[in-house]
């Protein structure tokens, strides 16, 4: 859908090191849900992780926060090493955006408040402040007008995109996605992929599990699948696209876009 | 003229609209409803009007107990002659204005307390001055007041006193209990659960026996502790039991996204609680907190036990009175009616809190 839209090609990603998983394995009691995931991504890389159900890439990106515990292996964020100590967590996920499925707005709290309380809280920002950004990153995302309503006021793609400014007002360095439009109904899907795009033009570091693959071509420098806790190739979305390499990927991706 | 006519076809049958719509829609729908109906009148017809001829027609207000035997009403009289002792209990009589005033304080901070936008800093102080006034006028012994033990404390005072330290000390306790009980730490969890059920184990008369004969045999000689703080223990630890599992019924409606969504913003586990999980779900658990409240706002009268005189003692100790006895219906409908002034205006201030909570649904 985004066809003209092709931004991966002018700008390559840096070598600075954002995320670094070296050997990562995570069980949920017996499954084995992570089997060795061995991944880099540099600073203003944008990746896309697809796969079937089950296959692993939402516990993998949870694990970036530690929203998932990994339970072998090392992850590394903005140079600090994922351990149990929960001031680093704390730290970790303060500098890293995560938007959900289902937006997970908080209900109690009008829309400017619910992207204020983050800044003022865990950064100290002064609350008027805080408020200015807030709506600084509403009109970012086209909704400034609905500053004072209630999550439960707006529709689906108008909460996702809230979740996505609640992140940004975070300032983070990287912006984790875990199937953002999965949720929605089909007409709102673009408004959210729109606000996705203008985030990746800026150089955010993004990191995506979805199955929009009009997206995956035209934002991500490279598209990883993964299948059975594994990633089975990762290439670069024209490669990807055109010359998968796994009987598994090929399979994939004609039972995926017809 | 033929205009007329039509807004005249048009409006519905005189049947199902206004007071004869009304009364034939919920009082006399179906044969069943028009039989419950009739009884229900002719019930109320029966019972009604002796009542107000016992209760204000052929009542007493203002005389003795003597007086009152010959008349075929009510004696209010019980009421009228000691009212202040069954306010009051044994306080001092020429000191009772202190009492009053001190439940005049405290129903003034109530009433102000009852906005949430009042909710500020200057309130807090509001209250610390006013439980420390409060509790000056009641004890005395400073600034020329005479000193007033607390054994002579009693009536409404001591009730009221019981039920506002009570349940605002149990509701906070009984949060925490609850999201002990649902800690990782298996040491915190382990001992909350061991409390709760302990405590929800027992009846609160026993919790008050305990607190009044049984731990004092603990203490060593010579050390006391005041009854009434006792009490107020007692029925501390007993409500926030009760609490505990309400709110923990609350803590499991909230779902994992919601926790998942502060905690990846940074916040940490008390921030979480504080901003995002506890103000949802004690919202949710509103209606069930307040039958607990009302509950032990009631059960305070059972310190009778432990011979403290709250305001039903204390009007026990009037009937007691050769002059008064058997005029028990009077006075325990004008306990009664304290009471439910009480229980009611907590359910009403719960429904408004809902109210003003339920905005953003």
């Amino acid at each position: 859908m985004n066809e003209e839209i092709s931004i991966n090609t002018e700008k390559q990603a840096s070598e600075e090191l954002m995320i670094e998983f070296i050997d990562v394995h995570k069980w949920f009691g017996e499954f084995h849900v992570l089997q060795g995931i061995n991944l880099t991504v540099s600073k203003q890389e944008r990746i896309v992780i697809c796969g079937p159900s089950g296959s692993g890439k939402s516990t993998l990106i949870r694990c970036i926060n530690r929203l998932e515990e990994h339970q072998r292996g090392r992850i590394v964020v903005d140079g600090i090493e994922l351990t149990n100590n929960i001031k680093n967590i704390e730290k970790i996920r303060a500098e890293v955006g995560m938007v959900f499925q289902h937006f997970n707005l908080f209900p109690h709290l009008a829309i400017v408040d619910n992207l204020a309380l983050g800044p003022i809280w865990v950064r100290k920002v002064p609350k008027k402040e805080a408020e200015e950004a807030a709506m600084y990153y509403l009109e970012k995302v086209h909704i400034a007008e609905q500053a004072r309503k209630y999550p439960g006021q707006l529709s689906g793609g108008q909460q996702q995109r809230v979740a996505i400014a609640r992140s940004l007002c975070m300032n983070p360095k990287v912006m984790l996605f875990d199937e953002p439009t999965s949720a929605l109904d089909p007409e709102m899907i673009k408004e959210v992929l729109d606000v996705m795009i203008e985030l990746a033009q800026e150089g955010m570091t993004m990191i995506v599990v979805t199955h929009e693959m009009g997206f995956a071509k035209s934002v991500a420098h490279r598209v990883l699948f993964m299948d059975f806790g594994k990633i089975v190739e990762g290439n670069t979305p024209e490669e990807f696209f055109e010359n998968p390499q796994h009987e598994r990927t090929k399979l994939f991706l004609s039972q995926i876009l017809h | 003229m033929e205009q007329a006519v039509q807004t005249e076809e048009l409006r519905p049958p005189i049947t199902s609209v206004g007071p004869i719509g009304w009364v034939k829609n919920n009082l006399f729908n179906g044969v069943f409803n028009s039989i419950l109906t009739i009884v229900t009148l002719l019930f109320l017809w029966k019972v009604v009007p002796p009542f107000i001829r016992w209760a204000f027609i052929d009542s007493a207000w203002h005389t003795t107990g003597q007086v009152c035997r010959q008349g075929a009403g009510a004696c209010w009289s019980i009421i009228a002659m000691n009212y202040r002792f069954i306010l009051f209990g044994f306080y001092p009589y020429d000191l009772q204005w202190r009492p009053f005033l001190a439940m005049m304080i405290l129903f003034g901070l109530l009433f102000y307390s009852r906005e949430r936008n009042h909710w500020k800093r200057p309130l807090a102080y509001a209250w610390i001055i006013g439980l420390f006034t409060m509790g000056l006028l009641m004890k005395g012994g400073i600034l020329g007041l005479t000193s007033v033990e607390s054994t002579q404390w009693g009536g409404l005072p001591l009730t009221l006193l019981l039920a506002v330290f009570g349940l605002t000390a149990a509701y906070p306790l009984g949060v925490i209990l609850a999201l002990g009980r649902r800690s990782k730490m298996p040491g915190v969890k382990v001992l909350c659960i061991l409390y709760i059920e302990l405590i929800r184990g027992v009846p609160l008369i026993s919790l008050l026996f305990m607190s009044a004969i049984i731990f004092p045999l603990f203490l060593p000689e010579g050390v006391t502790f005041n009854k009434i703080l006792r009490a107020q223990v007692a029925i501390i630890l007993f409500t926030a039991a009760y609490i505990a599992e309400v709110v923990r019924g609350g803590l499991q409606a909230m779902s994992r996204g919601q926790y998942e969504a502060a905690e990846s913003l940074g916040l940490n586990y008390i921030l979480t609680m504080r901003l995002v999980i506890l103000p949802q779900a004690l919202k949710i658990v509103i209606p069930p907190s307040v039958s607990i409240l009302i509950s032990a706002f009631k059960d305070t009268s059972l310190v009778v036990i432990i011979a403290l005189f709250d305001l039903l003692k204390t009007t026990q100790s009037v009937l007691s009175n050769p002059e008064w006895m058997g005029f028990s219906r009077e006075a325990y409908v004008f306990v009664a009616i304290l009471y439910f002034l009480g229980c009611f205006s907590m359910s009403n201030y719960s429904r408004k809190l809902e109210r003003e909570l339920s905005r953003g649904d």
